[in-house]
């Protein structure tokens, strides 16, 4: 189990405080897809994803990178238990998804990166190592229930 | 997954700013790998490691010139970092894995300096080049 500390809690929940979900979300998932173009294979009925402007336009991926932040919102209200949060969620992935669950760790990733880009200098070493830790205990939690 | 010409001629475009900040760069990226992936410190038992460490600015900048060599050669990556690759081979041995935090630390590291200019392009661009570069610098492993 992921434990954290009060400081990276604080780390982590002070900076989600300030981040705009929707546009964030948006830009996050339209990121994967740009930098790692064979997950659009999770999203064939998105429409047009045949360039980089194409897909961080794109409302359905705006849509649904809005959503996938909103779940992430979630694991910070449980970062205690992350594994229970993500339960049902991990038994969507796996058996109605069917999403490799290393397409996780890239999406955390990438989630990582554009919270660097917005909050610059605020986004220090320690700042990213909490979030590195929830990212990966997220990706573990939406595994978890795989088999 | 080779570079195409736009990718080429964004890695090059952003490596001018890159390099203007290129030892804070290069040590930032470390600290950020020591503190996101301790794992990564294991090879590094002869260095100190606490933030700003005259060790930690010296390889900082070792690593980024590297990058500079790759950059200057972008259509050549191979042939700029032979000897690199074979240092890293036969006598580092870094285990592969370690390529990937350590690239992924430098696109945080660069977004969080140079956010107007780090577009989903130029990360995709860059993701690309860096695969490129830990590619080389693996090749030779066996």
């Amino acid at each position: 189990m992921v434990l954290f500390t009060a400081e990276e809690k604080a780390a982590v929940t002070s900076l989600w405080g300030k981040v705009n979900v929707e546009e964030a979300g948006g830009e996050v998932l339209g990121r994967l897809l740009v930098v790692y173009p064979w997950t659009q294979r999770f999203f064939d009925s998105f429409g047009n994803l045949s360039s980089p402007s194409a897909i961080m336009g794109n409302p359905k991926v705006k849509a649904h990178g809005k959503k996938v932040l909103t779940s992430f919102g979630d694991a910070i209200k449980n970062m205690d238990n992350l594994k229970g949060a993500f339960a049902k969620l991990s038994e969507l992935h796996c058996d109605k998804l069917h999403v490799d669950p290393e397409n996780f760790r890239l999406l955390g990733n990438v989630m990582v990166i554009v919270l660097a880009s917005h909050f610059g200098r605020d986004f220090t070493p320690d700042v990213q190592a909490a979030w590195q830790k929830l990212v990966a205990g997220v990706a573990n939690a939406l595994a978890h229930k795989y088999h | 997954m080779s570079l195409t010409k736009a990718e080429r001629t964004i890695v090059v475009s952003m490596w001018g700013k890159i390099a203007t900040q290129a030892d804070v760069i290069g040590m930032e990226a470390l600290e950020r790998l020591f503190s996101s992936f301790p794992q990564t410190k294991t090879y590094f038992p002869h260095f100190d490691l606490h933030p700003g460490s005259a060790q930690l600015r010296a390889h900082g900048s070792k690593v980024l010139a590297a990058l500079g060599d790759a950059v200057k050669s972008i259509d050549n990556v191979a042939g700029a970092l032979s000897k690199l690759s074979e240092l890293h081979a036969y006598v580092l041995r870094v285990d592969p894995v370690n390529f990937k935090l350590l690239s992924h630390c430098l696109l945080v590291t660069v977004a969080s300096h140079f956010p107007a200019d780090f577009t989903a392009d130029a990360h995709a661009a860059w993701d690309k080049f860096l695969s490129t570069v830990s590619r080389v610098l693996t090749e030779k492993y066996r």
